[in-house]
């Protein structure tokens, strides 16, 4: 006699409790703390909070551990969790042009004032796997020294060769995560959409626009990396106070426009911006939001990258993990509705075939 | 499982608002739902939220179970129509732990019911309300994926390619291709995905005396079948459309009319049927 | 009057490709609108059916309960009403006008379910008739139309635009890329169809030939002006404007 499948409660505890003695790995070794990842993986961390979409070190290092280093786990856990929090204010813009520079460098000028500084960079290093026994580094010589430098795209700019943003609209910021996205979508909220955005799936795109579709010839005005203070206008106070700097990296990509009946050619640039250092995001996303700009300059859209719909329903990898991954529920109802239709099918066909008539089916009843 | 009374759970976890979103999201969503239902069959956009569920997992289903669910409500959950498939044990006791609803297995004791991919067998009655978890919102989205461009069909009420590809499917295989989530028209206004159910059950929506409101959360949509409301399977005349279920009868209650699974014995080709509304069932043995 | 145009003006940038062009359509009449690529013919097609607007002017349609409707003040669904009932527009590639992922009997179906019928047996039918009206074989109903040559692409655009039988049918250079043998037989299609139904015709060519075969009246473009119209024997056999006469001209010579 068979007997339904049952006791879904009693396996979930299961599998929850084995997850958690695997996440755990060998009991004689310590437990990694939160501070160890958030100092030694810090790089995971700043994918974990641009992705996760909160800034909390702490946190995202927990989430990490919990996640047993899967970030896209971890950014999900960080965003349900800012889900629960009450919202106070919204943060000033940062003033990125009067960051402290901890990395800076423009690839379009050779010198330019403030200068170029490698800070502390993957680049230049040979990606040799280190098995040697690792003596404590020497700390930096000599810190950047955080004094302000200009903007690489402001000395365009002052020659009148880069496209000049188009006017705040006004109004408060609308904001991705309370909101539909609706298409078109507003410039800020593809930015948003960005900066949260996956950066496998940012850096696929953002290749493909250097490799013809899409069309673009690009340049790195400028990536610069450092600290900003982060500023909040209470109502009650009516003026700014600032709440704390944040990391974060900024990437500015300068890209040619052909120019139209009623604007000159000119540069125009895309913009990225993530939390910690994070340049490969950054550039990729600069890269596709540039590439998103098509339509509003009137270039024709051709290349994935440039459709709004297409990159912007996909780049949430958060959602893009649950929908696919959701593929692993039960779906045996609906493969019934499907098993039954094509055994009708079949039927029909088995019957037409055994007819000597297999090519015309006038499909009368 | 056999219990038909609503079981009370321990108190709720207080670290959290009553059914987890915060008062002010609620009652955003309440809005949305108002609208909903005020234009049957009509998608309406709204801020999802991240849920601890992910997303493709009944996360529009439960934000709008979470802003409708008040402390006396009956919740039931079902997945696949079984109250006890994991995914509909983790939702209730996820609405267990952050809102310590009573919640059951009787489809007659319920107030809510949260499905995916069924309707139960049990007729529902005036006052129920049946939460359906959906995927993908845009019946349209196999022919025309744009967002933009659906917006505008659905406006212009523009279904004749919806209609065209069902003669496609019966010429080419001489019947319509949908076995579930199979389209339909609401109030004779809007083409609506009836969420992933099998053809089987898109009668039961038809003049439904309990408010059916649909959540698709990574779609970010939420819609909404007024009680009473008319809802027509798209067909033709001279193919109507024919709910289809395994021809056997239940080996468990013998019910000849409930839509059932189809379960593997053995590796010889063994196949027995059973409901797969197992408060349904249960109830019959 | 069926449609009536009042001085049409269009610029792009410094072109202008619509400059004060007025024209009045009978019931029943075609008209051929000729001239040389870049003469506006083609942009007047498209502002005459509402696919764009004027700079200035206006487009006046009387409809089948006889009211007048200006095009450019209809909403988007008043227009598509029209596109879907009592218009029609052939395209000169048919692979615009078809879609090519559909059978060749649910391309002639689909304005038949968009007017409302739920028929399956009906729409097979027609399509079948409609099939035969433009010398295709309704066996090859279920293929897809890109099994089919050019000029049948072509024929099954016309009988997917006609089964509905519109008013007024919009046709842009409707034997364009087709092979002269083809050509001639597709014309010869189209007067009989079009003298059956007795549809209105806006026809857009390049080809006097064809103009001459179908269209009872000419209006001849260049540079976005009407620069003459007329009967169609009067405008080919005794063109007054001296472009005309180099246009007729150089179709004699070749």
């Amino acid at each position: 006699m068979y007997v339904a499948v049952k006791g879904g409660e009693a396996a979930i505890e299961a599998a929850h409790a084995w997850l958690a003695h695997e996440r755990r790995g060998d009991p004689a070794l310590p437990e990694l703390t939160p501070e160890q990842i958030a100092g030694q993986l810090s790089l995971a961390v700043d994918r974990v909070m641009s992705e996760g979409s909160c800034h909390d070190r702490e946190l995202a290092a927990l989430a990490i551990r919990q996640a047993r280093g899967d970030l896209i786990e971890a950014a999900f856990l960080l965003r349900a969790y800012r889900n629960t929090l009450p919202r106070f204010l919204a943060a000033e813009p940062l003033d990125t042009g009067a960051m402290r520079i901890r990395r800076r460098i423009s690839a379009t000028y050779k010198d330019l004032p403030g200068g170029q500084v490698l800070g502390p960079t993957f680049d230049y290093t040979h990606r040799l796997i280190d098995t040697a026994p690792r003596p404590a580094p020497a700390p930096p010589e000599r810190e950047a020294d955080g004094a302000a430098v200009p903007r690489v795209s402001a000395i365009l700019a002052q020659e009148g060769l880069m496209a000049g943003e188009a006017p705040d609209p006004g109004g408060p910021v609308p904001d991705l995560t309370r909101e539909p996205l609706p298409f078109p979508a507003p410039r800020a909220l593809r930015l948003q959409a960005l900066a949260r955005g996956d950066e496998g799936f940012l850096l696929g795109l953002g290749y493909s626009t250097q490799r013809g579709y899409g069309n673009a010839h690009p340049f790195v005005g400028e990536i610069r990396v450092g600290d900003c203070a982060v500023a909040v206008t209470p109502p009650e106070l009516g003026f700014e106070i600032e709440i704390g700097d944040v990391l974060v990296t900024e990437c500015q990509m300068v890209n040619q426009f052909a120019g139209s009946a009623t604007t000159p050619p000119q540069f125009t640039r895309g913009y990225g911006l993530a939390m910690g250092q994070a340049e490969r995001k950054a550039m990729a996303m600069s890269l596709v939001d540039r590439a998103l700009m098509a339509r509003d300059l009137g270039e024709e859209v051709t290349a994935p990258a440039q459709d709004q719909e297409f990159v912007l329903l996909h780049s949430d990898n958060v959602e893009a993990t649950g929908f696919v991954e959701h593929l692993k529920l039960p779906h045996h109802v609906d493969f019934q509705s499907e098993l039954e239709k094509l055994r009708s099918i079949r039927a029909r066909w088995e019957a037409e075939r055994a007819a000597g008539d297999p090519a015309r089916r006038e499909a009368a009843e | 499982m056999t219990d038909a009374l609503p079981m009370r759970p321990a108190t709720r976890d207080a670290a959290y608002n009553f059914a987890y979103l915060d008062e002010a999201t609620k009652r955003a969503l309440r809005r949305t739902i108002l609208k909903a239902v005020a234009i049957p069959g009509h998608q309406i956009p709204f801020g999802a939220r991240e849920m601890p569920l992910p997303y493709g997992w009944g996360t529009g289903g439960i934000q709008v179970t979470a802003a409708i669910l008040g402390p006396r409500d009956v919740l039931k959950v079902i997945d696949q129509g079984a109250d006890d498939t994991t995914n509909a044990v983790s939702i209730r006791r996820f609405f267990n732990r952050v809102a310590g609803v009573a919640t059951t297995t009787d489809t007659r004791a319920a107030t809510i019911i949260q499905t995916r991919h069924r309707i139960p067998e049990t007729p529902l009655r005036e006052g129920q309300v049946l939460v359906y978890q959906v995927p993908m919102p845009e019946p349209l989205f196999r022919l025309e994926p744009r967002l933009a461009e659906t917006r505008r069909i659905h406006a212009l009420a523009d279904y004749g390619l919806m209609q065209v590809k069902l003669y496609e499917d019966i010429a080419a295989q001489g019947e319509v291709g949908s076995s579930y989530n199979h389209p339909v028209m609401v109030g004779g206004r809007y083409l609506m995905s009836p969420s992933p159910i099998p053809g089987f059950d898109n009668p039961k929506m038809h003049r439904m005396p309990a408010l059916q409101l649909f959540g698709a959360g990574r779609e970010k949509k939420i819609y909404a079948v007024p009680p009473w409301t008319e809802v027509r399977s798209l067909d033709f005349e001279d193919h109507p459309f024919r709910p289809v279920r395994a021809p056997h009868a239940c080996s468990l209650c013998g019910s000849t009319g409930s839509y059932l699974d189809e379960i593997v014995t053995d590796d010889r080709g063994g196949r027995m049927f059973v409901c797969s509304d197992t408060d349904y069932c249960e109830r019959r043995r | 009057m069926i449609l009536r145009a009042g001085n049409l003006s269009l610029a792009f940038g410094a072109v202008r490709a619509l400059d004060g062009v007025s024209l009045d359509l009978w019931p029943g009449e075609v008209l051929a609108v000729v001239g040389e690529s870049g003469s506006g013919k083609s942009t007047l097609l498209r502002v005459l059916a509402g696919q764009m607007r004027p700079d200035a002017g206006r487009v006046l349609y009387a409809d089948a309960t006889g009211a007048e409707r200006e095009i450019g003040a209809l909403t988007e669904a008043e227009l598509r009403r029209l596109w879907r009932s009592e218009w029609g527009f052939v395209q000169q590639n048919p692979r615009d006008g078809l879609r090519m992922g559909v059978s060749a009997g649910g391309n002639v179906g689909e304005r038949l379910m968009a007017a409302g019928c739920r028929h399956y047996g009906t729409i097979r039918e027609e399509a079948a008739e409609w099939m035969r009206r433009v010398e295709l074989d309704p066996a090859r109903m279920d293929d897809s139309p890109r099994t089919f040559s050019g000029g049948m692409q072509q024929r099954l655009q016309i009988a997917r635009t006609l089964v509905t039988r519109p008013r007024l049918v919009f046709m842009d250079e409707p034997t364009g890329g087709l092979d002269v043998s083809v050509q001639a037989k597709l014309l010869d299609l189209i007067r009989g169809l079009v003298a059956d139904l007795g549809l209105a015709v806006v026809l857009v060519t390049h080809d006097i030939a064809a103009a001459r075969l179908l269209a009872h009246r000419i209006v001849v473009m260049r540079h976005g002006r009407v620069v003459e119209q007329g009967l169609t024997d009067r405008v080919l056999d005794d063109p007054r404007h001296e472009y005309t006469q180099l246009l007729v001209a150089s179709v004699l010579a070749a």
